[in-house]
């Protein structure tokens, strides 16, 4: 229901520390941060961007564990699919 | 809640009366093919007042088209529907065709709407297989608009014109009271001899035919929509708005083309619409073989838009015999404005109307024409 | 783009979806709700439903907040755009809803000053450039939205800006689900959670969904590699026997959510005694309004809001298909007289909105048995 869009936070806005500019893919945007600041906005920090505001800074632990079980389980199947092919019942 | 009065709309229960006729939805396949019975029927002008929606390139443009333009005007030669008319004069043939621009703002990176209206005039010809000669050029000015910027405008179409080996012969200048236009307003017409023997248009497509987009997509209205400012962002983007005559000169040298098509308002996605439909065949085109910047990506993410229906200036699709597909796309890539030319998708028997995008997460889905124009949206 | 291509790899996909027809058991249907119409827009966008298998369903829930919009929503907002010296704004998305009366478009092309803003602090900047005039932002959205509704409201109040006022549709997902729950006719196998809701709300308040009703949630991702990891993560609950609240979005979605943005929207907005959802009828405390320490800058109090009620149109069916017990092809008017052009149901307007997600991507592209659903006597 709501258009969210990973961002880099590239320059906090002196003297305006409720603002920030992110940048998507090149295109850059000053966006509101009061609703996540507290953990200590820095440039090179990621945020989710909806209509102009970071909903939440991005865990970038926990996004590269996130992809490592994805890719766990397609691992599994490849293993599998080669174990099916050596023992060559289709 | 008591105290308030309770009513249905009447369009809607106007509209559902019509449908009632319709049997109780039953399987899926059913459906669909009612759904499509109905797509095909004349297009109804169902709203009072024309609105944006009307000038946007999709369905509610092409619906005011055909019921309000095409119903006073009909005859053969406008029937195609192309983006010139073809006129066979005895001595030969001419292409003929106008345009009329009203971009805000006037002047924004990459161009201005000067050099917009050279180019969208020339394209339309070139498109068409016809070498652009002479153009004519009508200005609507608003009261109080800037001479500096009236000269800068006719100073980038001078440019234009001599890039694309053009002359503006004739015009017309109309200024309306202030208020009563937003600055300036430029109509173009064109003419170009089309001294090639091809026949181009919807009616060649067959299948086996290949689908070419001539460069990265969506630059021009991107810009644009930054441009006026609305929305607060910077990219460093600048429009794609050029000439296409050499470009397409040099493919029609190279390969069998069926047809060509400039992707200007409604973007790619509209022009593979127009070729479905037309032609009565399928388009399949594959996401992964699109050409599209990372920037114009990212926009289109952050707005909600898909670069599909995003304006271009100076792109243009073409479909060509698919066995000729490399070498098109080799032809085109010699010149500047074909540099990021790539081969997109394929012509398909069926189902016929269609266009069917295979996505890079590997899955189908369909591209239909937008309603109205693109709109940025937070859901 | 970081943090979304590696997501949307089609080999990745390929292999997972072989993990997820292992997870399923021979004979078995398994239907999921996605709650949130973010979810439909990814799984038609990118065609995820052609990497499950056959026996897997997904049905689109309540989560659009255009969508749930009653048509006298709409009407009351183009009466407070009518007003002399209003500037009514809001999100592109909508702009094509229809009301009773029209859209916000018809509104506009009648002469109503109705502008399109990405951000609320967006209607705030018009409001500081327009000191003469009154700017009211049309608020909608889930709780994901509403924190920074709320936050310019507190910027505007905190900058003295007087002349700045928000008509507040605010709802909340959670009386949704639980309408959706209670509702009689409709068996689902568990639900793909409002990833973005849940930035906000944390995934503690969908705990009463695992235990009073022995549903599994996964709280998701919007790539599509995210949604389809969820719907693996459904069907292992579903198979080890258990039902729990799982967060698959744990990059994005703390567990208990953003204190921060829950505490502004409490400071500015309180919960309705109820609101009407389209479709839904009223549900208690399911919306959001100005709190009286902010009657300043709420505009159902600043301005005459003639509160129409606009019955739903008799054969439009939204209603069921945002419960989910009808797929979008099953309603009597879908693709017929409702449609993306003429849509009377708000599903169809929204490209989110189940109808129009269906109607634009979905079309052809599945050719498989529909699933039926458990269905109890229709209401």
């Amino acid at each position: 229901m709501c258009l969210g869009i990973p961002g880099e936070i590239v320059e906090l806005i002196p003297g305006q520390p409720e603002l920030a500019k992110v940048e998507v893919a090149g295109v850059r945007r000053a966006i509101n941060v009061g609703l996540v600041n507290q953990d200590g906005i820095r440039p090179g920090d990621w945020v989710l961007v909806h209509v102009g505001f970071a909903m939440s800074k991005i865990d970038e632990r926990e996004a590269a564990a996130t992809l490592e079980l994805l890719r766990g389980l397609g691992q599994a199947y490849t293993d599998e699919l080669e174990a099916l092919a050596e023992s060559d019942i289709t | 809640m008591s105290d308030r009065t309770v009513h249905t709309a009447e369009w809607a229960e106007r509209a559902l009366a019509e449908a009632a006729h319709h049997e109780p939805a039953s399987r899926e396949e059913q459906v669909l093919e009612r759904i499509e019975r109905a797509r095909r029927r004349r297009p109804k002008i169902t709203e009072e007042r024309v609105t944006l929606a009307h000038g946007a390139g999709g369905k509610a443009s092409r619906t005011l088209i055909e019921a309000v333009f095409v119903e006073a005007f009909r005859n053969p030669v406008l029937q195609p529907l192309d983006d010139g008319a073809t006129l066979d004069l005895g001595t030969g043939r001419l292409v003929f065709t106008t345009d009329a621009y009203v971009v805000s703002p006037l002047f924004f990176p990459g161009g201005d709407i000067g050099d917009l209206a050279v180019n969208g005039t020339v394209n339309d010809l070139a498109v068409c297989g016809a070498r652009p000669m002479y153009l004519s050029a009508a200005f609507v000015l608003e009261e109080g608009f800037p001479l500096a910027d009236l000269r800068r405008i006719t100073a980038s179409m001078a440019d234009a014109a001599e890039r694309a080996g053009v002359k503006v012969v004739t015009g017309d200048t109309k200024v309306v009271q202030r208020g009563k236009a937003d600055g300036c307003y430029v109509t173009t017409a064109g003419v170009g001899a089309l001294e090639r023997p091809v026949t181009l248009g919807e009616s060649q497509v067959r299948p086996g035919d290949a689908v070419i987009v001539s460069g990265p997509i969506g630059e021009h209205g991107i810009t644009v929509l930054i441009a006026r400012g609305d929305l607060d962002i910077e990219a460093d983007l600048t429009s794609d708005t050029a000439p296409l005559h050499d470009a397409v000169a040099a493919l029609l040298d190279a390969v069998p083309v069926r047809m060509m098509r400039d992707a200007t308002r409604g973007g790619v996605a509209t022009v593979l619409n127009e070729v479905a439909r037309g032609a009565g065949v399928a388009v399949t085109v594959d996401e992964r073989a699109l050409p599209v910047r990372p920037i114009v990506s990212g926009a289109c993410e952050l707005l909600g838009l898909d670069p599909l229906y995003v304006a271009c200036e100076g792109r243009f699709v073409a479909v060509v015999d698919g066995d000729h597909a490399e070498a098109a796309v080799t032809a085109l890539r010699r010149h500047p404005v074909g540099e990021g030319a790539a081969v997109v998708g394929r012509i398909e028997p069926g189902p016929p109307g269609m266009v069917l995008l295979n996505t890079a997460f590997g899955g189908t889905r369909i591209v239909d024409l937008l309603v109205g124009d693109p709109l940025p949206r937070i859901c | 783009m970081r943090f979304v291509d590696e997501y949307r790899d089609a080999g990745e996909a390929r292999r997972l979806a072989a993990r997820i027809r292992e997870l399923c058991e021979p004979g078995r249907r398994y239907t999921f709700m996605e709650v949130c119409g973010g979810h439909t827009h990814t799984i038609y966008k990118h065609g995820l439903e052609d990497h499950l298998p056959e026996s897997v369903s997904l049905v689109h829930g309540p989560g659009c907040p255009v969508c749930v919009i009653p048509m006298g929503r709409v009407d009351d907002a183009i009466a407070i755009a009518r007003e002399p010296g209003v500037i009514m704004t809001s999100f592109g998305d909508m702009m094509r809803v229809p009301g009773g009366q029209g859209s916000f478009f018809d509104a506009k092309a009648a002469g109503a000053d109705i502008r399109m803003v990405y951000s609320p602090l967006d209607a705030l900047k018009i409001a500081r450039q327009n000191p003469e005039r009154t700017v009211v932002f049309m608020a909608i959205g889930f709780e994901t939205t509403a924190p920074s509704t709320a936050m310019t409201v507190l910027r505007a109040a905190a900058e003295g800006i007087g002349n700045f006022a928000v008509f507040c549709n605010h709802v909340t997902i959670i009386p949704a689900i639980k309408a959706i729950l209670d509702s009689p006719d409709l068996r689902l196998d568990g639900f793909i959670g409002p990833g973005h809701v849940s930035t906000v709300i944390g995934c503690r308040p969908y705990s009463f969904i695992a235990r009073d009703y022995g549903k599994p949630l996964v709280c998701a991702g919007f790539e599509p590699l995210d949604v389809l990891q969820s719907v693996y993560l459904l069907l292992r609950q579903l198979a080890e026997g258990r039902a729990e609240v799982e967060n698959q979005y744990t990059r994005v979605v703390p567990w208990d959510g953003n204190q921060r943005a829950l505490s502004a929207i409490s400071q500015v907005m309180e919960l309705r005694p109820h609101f009407e959802w389209r479709g839904l009828g009223f549900i208690a405390h399911s919306a959001l309004r100005m709190r009286e320490a902010y009657a300043a800058y709420d505009a159902e109090t600043r301005f005459p809001v003639p509160g129409v009620r606009v019955a739903d149109p008799k054969a439009c069916q939204c209603g069921e298909v945002l419960k989910g017990v009808l797929k979008p092809w099953e309603c009597k008017v879908f693709g017929t007289a409702c449609t993306p052009e003429t849509p009377i149901g708000t599903c169809m307007v929204s490209s989110e909105g189940a109808c129009a997600a269906y109607y634009n991507f979905g079309r052809f592209t599945r050719r498989r048995e529909p699933v039926p659903l458990a269905l109890g006597p229709r209401p």
